[in-house]
């Protein structure tokens, strides 16, 4: 329990850049998302037809070399290429000068959960078809899990404290709170968010393991969150890189716009398998309500993790109806059009909560025909126009990992 | 091939860094530092061991690390062909 922190020192988000399955730039990923456009689909990076798992969110038609010169792209994995389009985008919406600050004064700290694992593919091929002589150097660092906090810190002269969180959908929250740590400690701006890319046959293949990716190969009921019919569910690549800075700093230097204030945030761990005892998603909810200083009658939207797994939505939805009381707040799941992102997802879901803020409209959740047994008040089919102020956002991570963020517009 | 030229080590790079984009080296670049061209260790790593699978030579480490221009990675390259 905090005391609600100094308006001025808080951190708020003044840059968002998006690469999405359903819109590589983030005014056109916001208007896809809006109209309840959905990028999920059959793969079509490779043939998945020897694969249980069909259906997922690519980010086609993606170029790399419109984001990064040649020699970037020849070094790095498509989860950083990703980031390098995301980071540009957030940074010139800023507005921030890069040479108006120190190097030592910026930080670069991503959410990473895939590694870079279609580059580290092709390289393992190499190996075991032409010898170690055949792996490229860049092999090093390309797959690494650090590799776009690294590539970020070079390419925009970042030298502050550079960091990266592995706590699989949980870390593009975590970030926000890694964020917060180095500015109340002199960092002057952080580009936070993360970005994965796992869909390169070893990827899939890595992540079936978990048994919660769904088998139905219809794009629009592969991914359906708190319906009767969930069943799993679909992967997607891509992600959001935010720009964040103090409030002081933002007014201060005429920031164009101060899209939200991060006001909350608690991560939680689930207890072990079969301990009996409850998961920890409520308890990260309202640790983050307590953090923000917020009631829960204060909170206008929810951006939920919903995962897809029955179980998983079903806690979800107990934690969200004993917090808000039944159908207590309105709920939303736009991951329904990307698939769920690993490390990008919840940092898109943090752009989608303030452009909501921004727009003051809540995107839909799409496909979904919500089971009346969870009382949630799920915005389905169209947007939904609303006085929004206050919006939260869940987020789990597998392995336990738990997290919520309170945004408040500024 | 008992000598490499300055349009050999730029194709060779072109295939290890995969340079279309109007950041490939001139003739001018011959003698400037790779740090100074934007190619960092690895990117040297990697064009030695192209020259390495191409021209059928072993590179000592120690030597990659005293190759600092393109012209030192001709000069090396061109004296251990003369040798072979």
């Amino acid at each position: 329990m905090s005391a609600v922190r100094d308006r001025e020192s808080a951190p708020v988000i003044t840059g968002v850049g998006v690469v999405a399955p359903n819109g590589l730039d983030r005014e056109t990923w916001w208007r896809a998302t809006l109209e309840g456009s959905s990028g999920l689909g059959r793969i079509s990076r490779f043939d998945p037809a020897g694969y249980p798992v069909t259906v997922a969110g690519e980010a086609t038609g993606f170029r790399a070399a419109d984001h990064a010169p040649a020699r970037l792209v020849a070094e790095t994995d498509a989860m950083t290429q990703y980031a390098f389009a995301a980071a540009n985008e957030a940074l010139a919406d800023a507005g921030v000068a890069e040479d108006s600050l120190a190097d030592l004064d910026m930080a670069a700290i991503t959410a990473n959960s895939s590694g870079g694992v279609e580059f580290g593919q092709r390289e393992l091929q190499k190996l075991y078809s032409e010898g170690p002589q055949a792996v490229g150097a860049y092999m090093s660092i390309a797959w690494f899990y650090a590799a776009t906090t690294g590539q970020l810190s070079i390419r925009h002269g970042m030298r502050g404290p550079c960091g990266v969180l592995c706590s699989e959908q949980a870390g593009g929250l975590d970030v926000l709170a890694q964020a917060r740590r180095v500015l109340a400690k002199g960092t002057r701006l952080v580009l936070s968010g993360g970005t994965d890319a796992s869909l390169s046959p070893y990827g899939l293949v890595c992540q079936l393991s978990n048994g919660r990716l769904s088998e139905e190969p219809r794009p629009e009921r592969a991914f359906v969150p708190f319906d009767p019919a969930a069943g799993g569910y679909v992967p997607g690549e891509g992600g959001a890189i935010l720009v964040v800075e103090s409030a002081a700093d933002a007014r201060a230097r005429g920031a164009g716009r101060i899209y939200a204030e991060l006001a909350g945030y608690a991560a939680t761990t689930d207890p072990r398998p079969g301990s009996g005892r409850p998961p920890g998603i409520r308890r990260a909810l309202e640790l983050a309500l307590a953090d923000a200083g917020t009631a829960p009658e204060d909170i206008d939207v929810v951006f939920a993790d919903g995962y897809g797994v029955p179980e998983l939505d079903r806690q979800e939805a107990e934690a969200v109806t004993g917090v808000f009381g039944p159908a207590g707040v309105p709920v939303t799941v736009p991951k329904t059009m990307t698939g769920r992102l690993y490390a990008g997802g919840a940092a898109l879901d943090v752009a989608a909560a303030v452009l909501a803020l921004r727009d003051q409209v809540i995107p839909p959740s799409v496909n979904v025909r919500p089971d009346p047994a969870h009382h949630l008040d799920l915005v389905t089919d169209r947007p939904r126009e609303a006085s929004l102020r206050t919006a939260l956002v869940l987020a789990r991570g597998y392995g336990g990992f738990n997290a919520a963020v309170v945004l408040r517009a500024a | 091939m008992s000598s490499i030229s300055f349009d050999d080590l730029k194709a060779v790079i072109g295939r290890c860094i995969g340079e279309a984009d109007g950041q490939e080296i001139t003739e001018g670049d011959l003698g400037t530092p790779f740090t100074d061209l934007g190619y960092d260790s690895l990117a040297v790593l990697e064009i030695a061991s192209q020259l390495q699978r191409e021209y059928g030579l072993k590179i000592p480490d120690e030597a990659i690390e005293s190759m600092e221009s393109p012209q030192a990675v001709i000069d090396y390259v061109n004296t251990s062909l003369a040798a072979v």
